[in-house]
């Protein structure tokens, strides 16, 4: 009824809309398309195909709502919808893909890519059987063209250019000068003679093929240039590449990703293929994976809930301390103690690294004297790990207080003179009345801190970065590291073994796990309810 | 809780302990959530800049870590600081805007698909696009080529992978804002002629400003808290923020710097702190909505 009604209102307003709003609109959009249409054609001619999509899957989109009635209201929502896409759903899609991808190191580049980056460049290159090494000397042309004085094994010289043949030449005669004891020019006219230093130092020098290909003569160490060719050549017919010099044929093995010999070999680097669930299938039956997979997973759950249960209770005590009205001071009491809260959690969480320096932190040296222990948070996996809750617990106290303090008073007074009447003490007061009825209105924020800390990539990551390290795991795993920061190990772990197919196919569980969560706090609040029925 | 004292203890007695344990509990409480607060300052203040030697009460207490701290170009501190309050103005300015917009749209459109395009918002906002840091890696870089200062490395990038998220619960605090601003009002707007973008600016926009103010701040917050993607994004000294600033500086070397990472501490949290005091209430009210701070 209610849709019926305010749609037709708005659509008599939208007729009665003046002339030169819609002509603003239609231009303003005209102006977005021109340039989405310049960008695409220049992101074309590059070949970004990703861009490509995403740019014309957003301009479209803006059209179709800006120009259809029926999508009226989403023209509001066009701007987040568009960064969301880009910068949300875009990740998203993107992560799934590559979850069931080998993307990892020596996996980074398409096939295609993979190809040309084996068969091209100087490291490609060999000198071919029977083939001519020379020791060359570098001369620089006025114009910064370079030249090379050969002199092959047999004690010939020769004069090379690019682009022309090799020239036999003697020092002494024409435009070379007087010879040095090696026999070559001490110069040329025209030239200038460089010495090795200047030609070590010269970043083109090795890349130019001095002579007529096939001939070519390149420079190949800082002593010998050569005539060089190809040693790995792809060979579409068979989808393999082959080594010119050893005469292994490598073919594409499309379900791995490598070039793989008969022999077993494999060249360097990979491709990316898709992988089907292998990532996932690893997760479940790979023991060296699994074991510590399952222990960060049990860690992360039981952090989260630690940190939930602890910051709840001590907020709730504190709550309950100064619920009763007649307490003086409470607004300041509430403004000290919520400065915890208030200062940026990454200082924190490094003041208190700082604090809790086995050594010299000044807690450390404070239980040291008082109770001659001093815990090694960072070192020992159940210190550090009580310590990262410690942390959590300080820095989350204070919402807990607050939000407990507004469902208290929420509370009505009758309910606690009815148990009065009947007897009921304290502690059976806050029992059978307090916590059902607070936990009642508090549950849908404990589950979303829930949540939140299932995801607290700050306190793990500043406090010790997830460390201390397992022993004897696959990659780098630390005894305190939740699921996000394994995840972040794994895709940005300094020095080799980055692995984007597998951290991104356990995003995807998480994503999965913190959506239901979502979702079922969702339920439980009936916010969905409310939103169909809510006007 | 006191129960067991009912017999011995006449009422103001029984008053009068159970006010000496609520005011000796809350000076603990009170050392326990000031105590890092007032360390650091004091560190700050302490010129021997050590963690080993450092007490609270600091003797020579002089300014030199802050001349440190401001002084030394390897740490660029004043640029770090306006650089985190640059990103984290615009962000939350801009989130402010566009999720306004799109709350205003849920609060008063009634459309085929409205529920679940709401819920699949709160949802897909759920994941953390930090993890998917590799797309984000590749798509900046790729703009980059076309539209420099949204590259990668650059202020501009970085916001708008921060407004990537600025939909979500964001939205759905200020829906239910919105959602109690009475119809009528809109209703007899109409009627006087005006079309809801006219009923929007100056009619709802000036009702819905606390809610508003709460979600800037929170994002404001947020985003100057944020490590992640700023570490990821950002690797110009020049550039960084507050954040991965304050961090590198300590790393490897907290015990020889710690007084200088006090100074930089010491301002880095003052602003917000003040913030945080003095707007506490319109801030609690979008907390126990179920915001969270990052």
């Amino acid at each position: 009824m209610i849709r019926v009604g305010t749609g037709l209102k708005r659509q008599q307003v939208s007729a009665s809309l003046s002339l030169s709003e819609v002509a603003f609109r239609l231009m303003a959009l005209a102006l977005v398309d021109a340039v989405a249409i310049w960008l695409v054609i220049r992101m074309v001619t590059d070949g970004v195909w990703l861009l490509v999509t995403l740019v014309t899957i957003i301009t479209v989109g803006l059209n179709v709502v800006f120009l259809r009635e029926e999508f009226y209201p989403l023209r509001w929502m066009s701007p987040g919808l568009a960064l969301m896409i880009l910068m949300v759903v875009y990740p998203l899609v993107f992560t799934v893909y590559t979850a069931f991808t080998n993307y990892s190191d020596g996996h980074l580049l398409t096939k295609q890519q993979t190809i040309k980056r084996i068969t091209t460049g100087l490291q490609n290159m060999y000198v071919p059987e029977g083939g001519t090494a020379y020791r060359w000397v570098a001369f620089e042309a006025e114009d910064g063209t370079l030249a090379l004085w050969l002199t092959d094994a047999e004690g010939n010289h020769y004069f090379a250019r690019p682009g022309e043949p090799l020239r036999p030449a003697r020092a002494g005669e024409g435009i070379f000068g007087p010879p040095d004891e090696q026999g070559v020019p001490t110069a040329i006219e025209g030239y200038t003679r460089l010495n090795r230093i200047q030609a070590a130092a010269n970043r083109e020098l090795p890349s130019i093929q001095f002579g007529l290909p096939p001939n070519a003569v390149q420079v190949r160490t800082p002593s010998e240039a050569a005539v060089l060719r190809p040693r790995f050549v792809y060979d579409p017919q068979q989808d393999a590449i082959v080594d010119q010099k050893e005469g292994k044929i490598y073919v594409a093995d499309d379900a791995n990703g490598f070039f793989v010999s008969a022999d077993g070999e494999t060249l360097t680097p990979g491709y990316i293929v898709t992988v089907g669930w292998r990532n996932f299938s690893r997760l479940f039956n790979s023991p060296a994976i699994r074991g510590p997979v399952i222990r960060v997973f049990i860690w992360t759950v039981v952090f989260a809930a630690a940190s939930v249960v602890t910051t709840f209770a001590l907020g709730l005590f504190i709550a309950l301390l100064y619920n009763d009205p007649a307490v003086r001071g409470r607004k300041l009491i509430r403004s000290l103690l919520i400065v915890p809260y208030a200062i940026p959690a990454f200082i924190s969480i490094l003041v208190w690294r700082g604090m809790m320096n086995p050594q010299f932190g000044v807690l450390n040296r404070a239980l040291d004297t008082w109770l001659n222990i001093s815990p090694p948070w960072f070192s020992d996996p159940m210190w550090a790990r009580l310590g990262v809750i410690l942390v959590n617990l300080w820095l989350g106290f204070p919402y807990m207080m607050l939000v407990c303090s507004g469902a208290l008073q929420a509370i009505p007074d009758d309910i606690y003179e009815a148990a009065e009447i009947d007897g009921a003490g304290a502690w059976k007061k806050f029992r059978l009345i307090t916590l059902p009825l607070l936990l009642v209105s508090v549950g849908p924020l404990l589950i979303s801190s829930f949540a939140f800390n299932f995801n607290n990539f700050n306190v793990i990551y500043l406090f010790n970065q997830g460390n201390p390290p397992m022993r004897g795991t696959l990659t780098p795993v630390g005894h305190t590291d939740i699921l996000v920061t394994y995840v972040y190990r794994l895709a940005f772990a300094s020095g080799g073994g980055k692995d984007y197919g597998y951290a991104a196919a356990i995003t995807i569980i998480i994503f999965l796990i913190v959506a239901t969560i979502t979702l079922f706090n969702f339920r439980y609040t009936r916010m969905w309810e409310e939103v169909s029925e809510h006007v | 809780m006191f129960e067991h004292l009912n017999g011995t203890l006449s009422r103001t007695q029984r008053r009068r302990l159970l006010d000496l344990t609520r005011w000796t509990i809350t000076v603990l409480l009170v050392v326990y959530a000031l105590f890092p607060a007032a360390w650091v300052f004091s560190a700050s203040l302490d010129p021997r800049n050590s963690l080993a030697q450092q007490s609270l009460i600091p003797p020579n207490a002089s300014l030199e870590n802050y001349r440190q701290l401001v002084a030394n170009p390897v740490q660029p501190f004043g640029r770090w600081m306006l650089n985190s309050i640059k990103i984290s103005v615009i962000t939350s300015v801009l989130a402010v805007l566009i999720s306004a917009l799109a709350a205003y749209a849920f609060s008063r459109f009634r459309f085929a698909g409205r529920r679940s395009l709401l819920l699949t918002i709160l949802l897909i906002q759920v994941f953390p696009n930090f993890l998917a840091i590799v797309a984000i890696f590749l798509l900046l870089q790729q703009v980059g080529m076309y539209i420099p200062s949204l590259g990668l490395g650059t202020h501009g990038g970085l916001i708008l992978a921060y407004l990537g998220g600025a939909l979500g619960i964001n939205t759905w605090l200020m829906k239910g804002f919105f959602d109690a601003v009475p119809r009528d009002l809109d209703e007899s707007a109409r009627i006087d002629g005006a079309n809801d973008r006219q009923i929007f600016v100056h009619i709802i926009f000036p009702l819905v400003r606390p809610i508003l103010a709460v979600v800037g701040i929170l994002t404001f917050i947020g985003t100057y808290s944020d490590y992640v993607l700023a570490s990821i994004i950002i690797k110009d000294r020049d550039a960084m923020t507050l954040a991965v600033g304050l961090y590198q500086l300590i790393s490897g070397q907290f015990t020889q710097k710690w007084g200088v990472f006090a100074a930089g501490a010491t301002i880095g949290a003052i602003p917000i702190v003040l913030v945080y005091l003095v707007l506490q209430d319109y801030i609690i009210g979008g907390l126990t909505r179920g915001a969270i701070k990052g």
